[in-house]
């Protein structure tokens, strides 16, 4: 499992689940998940123009992400954001499916990028994820503070000076870059289930940001781990493990934090009606 | 007129089939639509047509009809997403990513049996994209049975579901059953979604859903016209796409371009389109 062709199957998936942990928990706080998951998959056709044109697969990632950040952000000034979301999303991948056939001999290529294929790592690869994590990382602890406030309490943020439309431009463009460094690691369709899963299962175990942040880290890297080790065994793909992963993490956390309700105080008035019926997802 | 109608464009046979069955999903998703739009529930529909895809690599696995697996799915998944479904929206949305993910790693799992079983090496590719030359005759009483089963159940819902939509507090208090309706929207949206996943692939489904109906309500203000709107600029979409995609054979030798793609391009320059209309036809807002 150690051996050496998966030395960089280790280290991309640790770069990745590190980068994955710190702004998924964003991810989550500001209710963006729409866009988690848009993002990676409008940026995939990045990697087949990229293909088609004979550029590096990186800077069409890059350069695509960049699109579908600006088509967000543009669109949603007008419209409300789950359908700019939307829009921007089909248009870019209407514009993958034109690449792709143009590229024929793309189909095993495809699903690697679609779901993952985390033993495709070669060295020179490496360097970039690392300097991306890295990037992604240090913006995040910069402005951690205001996107923090921004995302709790857009109303107290811009009462401070703190520009809303400024910081979900910041947070999208940092979305944007660890999209564009996960995608071909862990695939475009998963890279929001190690964003989301972890986060989730993080903020519903503790209310205080930085605890949470170190628990959505610490989460993401067990599932990314247990995941590679799981594929490894299995030879099954990577991304299905990532996604079943990230669905018991969620379940197992929403459990957790309703019998900490339980045993706390008693809550105000008479229980919601549906309550026997929400009892059916937890474990 | 040749120039625009290649020779044999009414004639052929693939043509006449994608033409129904697109326009069918066309009509259901652009009802259905505009409901979806109003709901604010886009990730809804987008993660329904992305979940249906692991029916879709069922049915390939098992070897039943790709409508089955589609439709199966996207059912299972929009029970799921009822059972997780919790009332703020930023809880939705979260809930709806985890359903997500659980089954793009099920979709994961089945293509790889594909191929490793199969050796359908083209099953990613005709799943995720959709293939609308290519679908068979036969499948076309079974889209027209579901697209009808959709629209009926609208149609019954029409009212409450309008009012739920616009206003759940005021629907409650009428005596709506808020959470029956959003479980039955769920359902027709997840029939809509099939019949658009199997026609122009699961993830351009969400052209045909959120599109047409985003553009009409950007004309419209009242929903029924909005509706009308929304088909009209579904089926030209889907229409000239097919058009387009026809005549691309004589563009590049022989090799067409996809259909989905000149479907989804209509949509969005359409959308662009009534983004101007509505500017000009009123001030825009402070």
């Amino acid at each position: 499992m150690f051996s050496s062709f998966m030395v960089n199957a280790w280290l991309a998936g640790t770069l990745v689940a590190l980068a994955a942990g710190v702004t998924g928990l964003f991810v989550v706080i500001r209710g963006n998940t729409f866009a988690a998951h848009a993002l990676p998959l409008g940026t995939f056709p990045g990697a087949a123009a990229a293909t088609f044109l004979g550029i590096d697969q990186l800077v069409g990632l890059v350069a695509c992400a960049a699109l579908g950040v600006i088509g967000i952000s543009q669109l949603s000034r007008r419209q409300r954001s789950d359908v700019a979301t939307a829009l921007t999303l089909i248009t870019l991948l209407g514009l993958g499916t034109l690449f792709l056939s143009l590229s024929s001999r793309y189909s095993q290529a495809v699903y690697a990028l679609l779901f993952g294929d985390i033993l495709a790592i070669n060295n020179s690869e490496l360097i970039p994820v690392a300097i991306i994590s890295a990037a992604v990382i240090i913006l995040t602890a910069l402005f951690f503070r205001p996107l923090l406030l921004t995302s709790v309490s857009p109303d107290i943020a811009a009462a401070t000076g703190v520009s809303n439309r400024l910081m979900e431009l910041l947070f999208l463009s940092i979305l944007a870059l660890a999209t564009a460094m996960s995608l071909p690691v862990v695939g475009a369709l998963l890279v929001f289930s190690l964003m989301v899963g972890p986060a989730s299962a993080a903020r519903l175990i503790t209310d205080r940001p930085l605890p949470a942040v170190c628990l959505s880290v610490a989460i993401s890297l067990a599932t990314i781990w247990s995941a590679i080790a799981l594929s490894y065994v299995t030879n099954w793909p990577i991304g299905f493990f990532v996604g079943t992963l990230a669905a018991v993490c969620y379940c197992a956390s929403q459990g957790f934090t309703r019998r900490k309700q339980g045993q706390g105080a008693s809550p105000p008035g008479p229980p919601p009606k549906a309550e026997p019926l929400e009892t059916g997802p937890g474990l | 007129m040749s120039l625009l109608f290649q020779p044999g464009f009414f004639t052929s046979d693939p043509v006449r089939t994608a033409a129904l069955v697109g326009g069918g999903a066309a009509i259901v998703s652009a009802v259905i639509g505009v409901f979806t739009v109003i709901r604010g529930q886009s990730f809804a529909g987008h993660a329904l047509a992305d979940v249906s895809s692991a029916g879709g690599a069922a049915s390939f696995l098992l070897g039943i009809s790709p409508m089955l697996g589609f439709l199966g799915m996207a059912v299972l998944a929009a029970g799921a997403l009822e059972l997780f479904g919790l009332r703020a929206t930023r809880e939705r949305d979260l809930a709806t990513g985890i359903v997500l993910g659980a089954g793009l790693g099920l979709t994961a799992l089945l293509l790889y049996f594909d191929v490793t079983q199969r050796s359908t090496t083209g099953a990613a590719i005709s799943v995720m994209f959709g293939s609308m030359f290519a679908i068979p005759p036969t499948l076309v009483p079974l889209t027209a049975l579901t697209g009808l089963a959709a629209l009926c159940l609208t149609g019954l819902i029409y009212r409450p579901l309008l009012l739920a939509s616009l206003d759940a507090g005021l629907a409650e208090v009428q005596g709506v059953n808020v959470r029956l309706i959003g479980l039955l929207h769920l359902l027709v949206l997840s029939l809509a979604v099939t019949l658009s996943a199997m026609t122009i692939g699961a993830i351009l489904s969400t052209a045909l859903l959120i599109g047409p109906a985003a553009a009409a309500l950007r004309l419209a203000r009242r929903p029924g016209l909005a509706i009308l709107l929304a088909i009209a600029i579904g089926l030209a979409s889907v229409g000239g796409g097919i058009l387009l995609a026809y005549d691309s054979y004589g563009w590049t030798l022989g090799h067409g371009w996809p259909v989905s793609f000149f479907i989804v391009t209509l949509i969005f320059l359409i959308y662009l389109a009534t983004g101007l209309a509505s500017r000009s036809a009123r001030p825009a807002p402070a």
